[in-house]
């Protein structure tokens, strides 16, 4: 199949259509909300989240015998908001560090959802609990309907966000100026960490329980790299998220039997791993030119002040130095290289072929350097 | 019991047991969310050496899974040291990832193996005595045979690196400084935890693998400040669940490890409730006691302050806390009543008096605060 047809099939195939519709809304609520969880050190967060969300869906069909995904999904947020509680509160009161209490949330809440699951079934064999769906989502199998629901509570989350934008930038870098100027910092918190739990709900269905921790990391951690600035970065993630989840849900109709939830995770990662390396200023291939670069300013002045050094022996600053010479003085590097490079900016000239001098130029922008240096041996 | 009832009971304190040594140092070192990472990737390792041998009974899937582990380990740290993105940032990346991989090569090329992910990730114990091994002439189960090798080989590394391990968690600092590798030690550590979340998620699965790891070992740290105590309880602990949550799967005819990981779950409930210094009940506890012996305390040196001057006669009287210490009146009733039971002060017609005793604790206080 060629881009183009995936393209059309994107237009005109409408179970496409509608998997890439709701993919893409999860990857931009889960970008939008998942920035703020980068930027606060929750990248964790959602993956307790959605794996606690498990006992709520299993009470929430308890309580109703009913299937339908708002129900689940209600129950599903119910459960995220309590284990949020017991995680705010239990690292508060208690010396067990953050990392411990979300481990211990995540899996006791999860196997008490295993548990009511199987309970409900009369089968205590968890493969056939009808958890593959909660595990691994089911996005092939998104109904309009399904998609309209996401893109209601979704919406919902994100207006939410733009109303209090401010509290929630202020939450994110300045959590005790916001509370000096009197904002409620707990309160906002926790709508936050709600909004959280709501992008968690949406996505289970999509995703599933397992990849929903990556939809909320990565978008966010991709974004980063390439600015500093919040609104952006938000903005940016959302774009990431969004295009992870139409990629994914496009791949996956490709082949038979890939589950649309980890090709999406798989796109998302591949935009991480493209953002880490090549975001301009704190990519690491910028990084790495920009070490380079400095390491061969460095050696080239060291190099201007050798020559300096060795001349002003010979009560001729201009006297030429062989490059062996040099080389023996400045250490490592490539000493050609650096000449090469004072040539060019005037300052050397080459002297009966492997010998060097200094310029008239070159005399004084060595010692403008090397000024201070010798003040201070005085 | 059936002989399969206590071989399941038998492979959950194993499990338990196994899991919880490592955890202790997880839980100390604040690296309990690793024991998440590594016990999905460890998929990706099996996979791939199913893969590459194409027998799924092969000891080399247990190798694979145990270096995927590790690997899961430094391309966490790879990602965290470019400082690029934070430790927790980096955990939610790797193995998300990773996973995912294992998943997408299970589907396109395992597909009809038994080798399905919820397997994986949920195991299933009640299937575990059928799985057996010829063992010294004895039909074993696997998974017990496995997970107390497993057990063995945890309990050696700790006893034969107790001290620095001990040493590396609390200080690691001075380790480093004595010439201990700190990598060697997590490394090992590490490694550890992998092997133990392989051989694990065959009975409990991927997920509640974390659950055996850091749930007890977190309640046994709210019981003790000793490592060898913590150890003990915690392999205690986890056994209790192990057995606890297998009788109340079957009473309800329910999943055996879902159950045990919350029975599991309750015993560290009880434990952050009712641990005897540092539950929450003792805190609240500790702090009410606090408060009203503070409040004692600035009783007496309010009275002690007035005494003998002009103002004392409206000053120290017992309706005037509320305007002077901003005390609400049943407050300060309370504060004077227990300030009288412990002979501070005496109470005349609402005026208050200091006794010799009162006197001498305000004296101390204002005397140790210079």
């Amino acid at each position: 199949m060629s881009l183009l047809d995936l393209l059309t099939s994107l237009l005109f195939d409408h179970t496409i259509r509608t998997v890439a519709l709701g993919t893409a809304t999860l990857g931009i609520v889960s970008g939008v909300l998942g920035s703020f969880a980068v930027l606060r050190k929750q990248s964790l967060l959602g993956d307790a989240l959605s794996h606690a969300a498990l006992p709520g869906v299993a009470i929430a069909y308890m309580l109703t015998g009913s299937k339908s995904p708002a129900v689940l999904m209600l129950g599903a947020g119910a459960a995220g908001v309590l284990a949020i509680l017991l995680l705010i509160n239990i690292t508060r009161q208690t010396r067990l560090k953050e990392d411990s209490v979300l481990g211990i949330v995540l899996s006791v809440f999860f196997g008490f959802g295993l548990l009511l699951l199987t309970f409900l079934q009369r089968n205590p064999d968890a493969r056939q609990a009808g958890l593959n769906t909660f595990l691994f989502g089911q996005a092939a199998t998104l109904l309009t309907r399904d998609v309209i629901t996401m893109a209601i509570f979704g919406g919902l989350a994100l207006l939410f966000v733009v109303v209090f934008w401010k509290e929630f930038k202020l939450l994110s870098f300045d959590r005790e100026f916001g509370a000096s100027l009197g904002l409620p910092m707990p309160r906002i918190d926790m709508l936050l960490t709600t909004l959280l739990v709501v992008a968690v709900v949406i996505g289970l269905q999509a995703v599933g329980v397992v990849l929903m921790s990556a939809m909320l990391v990565a978008p966010g951690a991709a974004a980063r790299q390439w600015t500093n600035h919040l609104g952006r970065m938000t903005l940016l993630s959302a774009l990431f998220g969004a295009l992870a989840g139409v990629a994914g849900a496009l791949l996956s109709s490709l082949g038979t039997g890939l589950s649309t939830g980890p090709v999406i995770v798989l796109c998302i990662s591949v935009i991480v791993l493209f953002s880490l390396v090549m975001a301009p200023n704190r990519g690491l291939l910028w990084n790495y030119l920009r070490q380079w670069r400095n390491r061969r300013r460095l050696r080239t002045e060291a190099v201007l002040e050798n020559i300096y050094l060795m001349s002003s022996q010979h009560d001729d600053p201009s006297h030429p130095h062989a490059i062996t010479a040099l080389e023996a003085v400045s250490g490592a590097g490539n000493v050609r290289r650096s000449l090469e490079e004072l040539q060019r900016r005037g300052l050397a000239v080459p002297y009966d072929g492997n010998k060097w001098a200094l310029t008239a130029e070159g005399v004084r922008a060595a010692q403008t350097r090397l000024q201070p240096a010798q003040k201070d041996e005085k | 019991m059936s002989s399969a009832q206590i071989e399941i009971q038998l492979i959950g304190i194993v499990v338990a047991a196994a899991c919880a040594l490592p955890g202790v140092f997880l839980v100390l070192r604040g690296m309990a969310m690793m024991s998440d990472a590594i016990s999905h990737t460890v998929l990706l390792g099996i996979v791939l050496g199913f893969l590459i041998t194409g027998d799924l009974e092969s000891p080399w899937l247990l190798f694979g899974a145990a270096a995927m582990g590790l690997l899961t380990v430094s391309l966490t740290e790879l990602l965290n040291r470019t400082r690029l993105v934070k430790q927790d940032a980096a955990i939610g990346l790797v193995f998300p990832a990773l996973f995912s991989i294992a998943v997408i090569l299970i589907s396109r090329f395992a597909r009809g193996v038994h080798l399905d992910t919820d397997a994986v990730l949920l195991g299933e114990l009640a299937f575990a005595p059928f799985d057996r091994l010829m063992l010294f002439g004895a039909l074993l189960p696997r998974s017990l045979v496995v997970m107390s090798i497993i057990l063995v080989i945890n309990l050696l590394f700790i006893l034969a690196l107790y001290k620095e391990l001990k040493l590396a968690t609390f200080d690691a600092g001075l380790a480093a400084a004595l010439g201990f590798s700190p990598a060697l030690i997590h490394y090992g550590l590490m490694g550890m935890v992998s092997i133990t979340a392989v051989g694990a998620f065959d009975a409990v699965g991927s997920i509640l693998v974390v659950a055996f790891m850091v749930a007890p070992a977190a309640a046994a740290y709210l019981l003790t400040d000793k490592l060898e105590r913590m150890l003990l309880y915690s392999v205690g602990l986890g056994a209790l669940g192990a057995v606890g949550g297998y009788w109340m799967a079957h009473l309800m005819d329910a999943n055996i490890a879902g159950s045990m990981a919350t029975v599991i779950g309750l015993l560290f409930l009880l434990c952050l409730l009712f641990a005897p210094e540092r539950g929450l009940l003792a805190t609240a506890a500790r702090r009410q006691r606090q408060r009203w012996e503070f409040a004692q305390t600035m009783l007496t040196i309010h009275l002690l302050h007035h005494e003998g001057t002009p103002e004392a006669e409206i000053e120290n009287r017992l309706d005037h806390l509320h305007d002077h210490l901003r005390w609400e009146p049943a407050f300060a009733q309370g504060v004077v009543q227990r300030a009288d039971e412990r002979g501070l002060v005496r109470l005349e017609n609402g005026s208050l008096h200091l006794t010799e005793a009162g006197r001498g604790l305000a004296t101390t206080m204002l005397t140790e605060k210079r």
